[in-house]
């Protein structure tokens, strides 16, 4: 059955790797296969040329994929054994692929590296990449949380800098929301993505998953308390209850003032000033996402792409060098240039000026405070699970103890299989 | 000259090379796959198994009754019914009187608003979703704007899980009773005119001459908008996928994106295909269903 299954797979895969590959033999003696995905695939095939230049012999083949069907890409690959010699992996994604098998450990090739070394990326973002104590990628680009603000509006309310305990930002959304009246709101918090739950929850100390990833630890008092200091927030009318598919362009709705705070990534920088009107550019800043206590930021999601080797690669001294030529500092600041993508590196960051730009910096400040969420494949599907839950309280109604139960309950029945697998595992 | 008549076992060998290539091609394409999935359905198959076959478990039933306790499953098999005993007949309805409309003889420019009722059925989903999200939206959606006027409040069509399924039910509904209407045009047409001018001279006004040989003589062709209409409905997807992706609050997830959720988003394969069946079974059962209150068994 599974093997009447892959073999389909393989059949397809291999008519089209035969049908787009051939050409490319001739010239070269080894062509390296690079998949990348939406826009980085793109504009990686820019930096291809020099690389190709500098390693006579070794060509790449850029395949762009888009970011919504890449996952899918990459195990069917997997499956059909017609996995590329390196791709972009998703940081999140690493350790279901690692569990796959499919993954080629890298430890050994950073450590002959003169190129990668750990101590050049943000520690948080590079910890991701790790499963158990192996290594699986090199961070390409990286990617975290932020507060987007209208520094207007919070002024206004009588805030002239974004707080940093969650106390005073619940005041300070209280004295925004009275400043904007009926309609608008505080904050938007789509109450179908599955960050802000989880950076809320590991704001307040908790683990999410235990130790070893075999239950789940929602009804925790950690957990708890973040929870319901985020359905609080719809509760008392700060924020609406509106996913993101409801909203038709969060960009234009902060520009009216529909909302003064917005948590996004590093992809809004670049559509923040795009899109924001030109009188209204001064009056949006960034802020590292505050903290339950206030001392220090409040950390948020390690997120981003890596590069990964793949084990099943004929060519991967090839590939590694392709790796070591995408991590050195001057492509990725030239990335940099060319997507608006933050770079893994943190020299890159000052070369660039990022480091010092007035609203890049609380990425700066941010990503030195990531932590990476629970690596476990199924880590993806419990985020649903919890925003789902999030949204009975907020929308249904549903008791806070009674939802979070619930909710153990069904990260229990997810993890079942994980955990007769590790119990195989010890048996033997 | 005389032919011998083949034989019966001739016969036979030469009726099944002529089948060979059809058999061949259902047996390989449809009835091999759905055996190899019923399998799948009593097993673990997921991602792990993908990476090591030693990972995979014999569960029995024990899909089947996981999803029977899963608390998303009744809620989309309700969300299935919803939409299927809200939105079938109400395409059949819409259908038939747009069949009549475009039918009636007083109506110029007939073929013209056949192809305008016929367009949105051939129009790509995912356009249309995008134009209807617009119309839908909460602030400056044209149906909210046109319900203002009749002084009614705005509605979050696609945000309030009240409004959520209504609101794709007459996306579908627009989306797809311009075939349904085409089909019922025939039938229409189909309908000696002598029955019509019997009835008009035994005095039978229109709304009777409508219920006694319009509805009698189109019989069939409602019995078959019907059911492919109920078998269409069943297996909603695309439009609660584009617009809603089954939120808000799980209101719009029907059996087949819980179904693609498990099997394509989360690679519990295994799971997913007991998904499969079990929306087979509730086909087949509305089916049966349906055919007994034909027969007038159930009234």
């Amino acid at each position: 059955m599974m093997y009447a299954f892959r073999a389909a797979v393989v059949c397809l895969l291999t008519i089209s790797t035969f049908a787009c590959g051939a050409q490319d033999k001739q010239n070269a003696d080894i062509t390296l296969r690079l998949w990348a995905f939406g826009r980085e695939g793109e504009e990686v095939q820019q930096l291809i040329p020099e690389f190709e230049r500098r390693h006579p012999g070794i060509r790449v083949r850029v395949q762009q994929i888009p970011f919504s069907a890449a996952h899918e890409k990459l195990l069917t690959a997997y499956v059909g054994d017609a996995t590329p010699d390196l791709a972009q992996i998703g940081n999140t994604w690493i350790p279901e692929f690692a569990a796959l098998g499919a993954l080629e450990p890298l430890d050994a090739w950073v450590n002959r590296s003169e190129v990668v070394d750990s101590a050049d990326y943000f520690g948080g973002i590079w910890s991701t990449n790790t499963v158990g104590d192996t290594l699986f990628g090199v961070p390409w680009y990286v990617d975290t949380r932020v507060i987007f603000y209208r520094k207007d509006i919070l002024a206004r309310a009588g805030y002239p800098r974004m707080p940093t305990s969650w106390s005073e930002w619940r005041r300070a959304m209280e004295a925004v929301k009275r400043e904007l009246g009926p309609n608008r709101y505080a904050i938007f918090l789509p109450t179908n993505e599955w960050a802000q739950p989880y950076v809320f929850g590991m704001q307040a100390g908790s683990t999410l998953l235990d130790s070893a990833g075999r239950h789940g630890v929602f009804s925790d008092l950690a957990f708890r308390r973040a929870f319901e200091f985020y359905v609080g927030l719809f509760q008392s009318g700060l924020a609406p209850a509106l996913g993101n598919v409801e909203i038709a362009n969060v960009y234009q709705e902060f520009a009216r003032g529909r909302f003064a705070m917005w948590i996004s990534g590093p992809w809004s920088l670049v559509e923040f000033r795009k899109r924001i009107p030109a009188e209204l550019q001064d009056d949006w800043g960034t802020a590292p996402l505050p903290a339950p206590g206030g001392d220090s930021a409040g950390v948020s999601l390690a997120g981003g792409s890596s590069l990964a080797l793949f084990r099943a690669s004929r060519n991967k001294e090839a590939a590694w060098q392709l790796v070591e030529f995408l991590s050195s500092r001057t492509q990725q600041e030239e990335f940099y240039r060319l997507t608006g993508d933050l770079p893994a590196r943190t020299d890159a960051w000052q070369a660039t000026g990022l480091a010092q730009d007035r609203q890049a910096r609380a990425f700066w400040l941010q990503l030195h405070r990531v932590r990476p969420i629970p690596k476990v494949p199924e880590v993806e599907l419990i985020a649903t699970r919890v925003f789902e839950s999030a949204e009975q309280v907020i929308r249904g109604g549903r008791p806070t103890g009674a939802a979070l139960e619930a909710l153990d309950r069904d990260v229990d029945r997810i993890l079942e299989k994980r955990r007769w697998m590790l119990d195989q595992r010890a048996a033997p | 000259m005389t032919v011998r008549a083949p034989s019966s076992a001739e016969q036979g060998k030469a009726a099944w090379l002529f089948l060979a290539p059809a058999l061949f091609l259902i047996g390989g394409f449809f009835f091999l796959p759905v055996a190899a999935s019923l399998l799948l359905s009593f097993t673990d198959f997921d991602i792990y198994a993908i990476a090591d076959p030693d990972n995979l478990r014999l569960l029995g039933i024990g899909n089947y009754s996981e999803l029977l306790a899963t608390p998303l499953f009744w809620t989309a098999l309700k969300n299935t019914l919803y939409f299927v005993l809200v939105g079938g007949p109400l395409t059949v309805a819409v259908s038939l009187g747009a069949a009549l409309l475009v039918n009636a003889r007083l109506v110029r420019l007939k073929s013209f608003f056949r192809t305008l009722y016929f367009a949105p059925f051939v129009t790509t989903l995912v356009a249309v979703a995008i134009v209807w999200r617009y119309l839908y939206h909460p602030e400056y959606g044209l149906l909210n704007y046109a319900l203002g006027m009749v002084g009614i409040d705005p509605v979050d069509w696609l945000g309030d899980p009240r409004w959520a399924m209504p609101a794709i039910i007459l996306l579908a509904v627009w989306k797809n009773f311009g075939y349904h209407m085409l089909i019922f045009i025939a039938g229409l047409q189909a309908i000696p005119e002598e029955l019509y001018e019997a009835a008009y001279l035994d005095g039978a006004g229109p709304w009777r001459r409508f219920v006694h040989v319009t509805l009698p003589m189109l019989g069939p062709t409602l019995v078959f908008v019907a059911l492919v209409t109920m078998i269409g409905f069943f297996q909603l997807f695309a439009e609660p996928y584009v617009m809603t992706q089954g939120g808000p609050l799980r209101s719009t997830t029907s059996l087949v994106l819980l179904m693609y959720e498990e099997g394509f988003r989360w690679w519990r394969l295994g799971y997913a295909a007991a998904v499969a069946f079990v929306l087979f079974l509730v086909i087949l059962g509305a089916m049966l269903l349906g055919r007994r209150v034909r027969r007038g068994e159930v009234a």
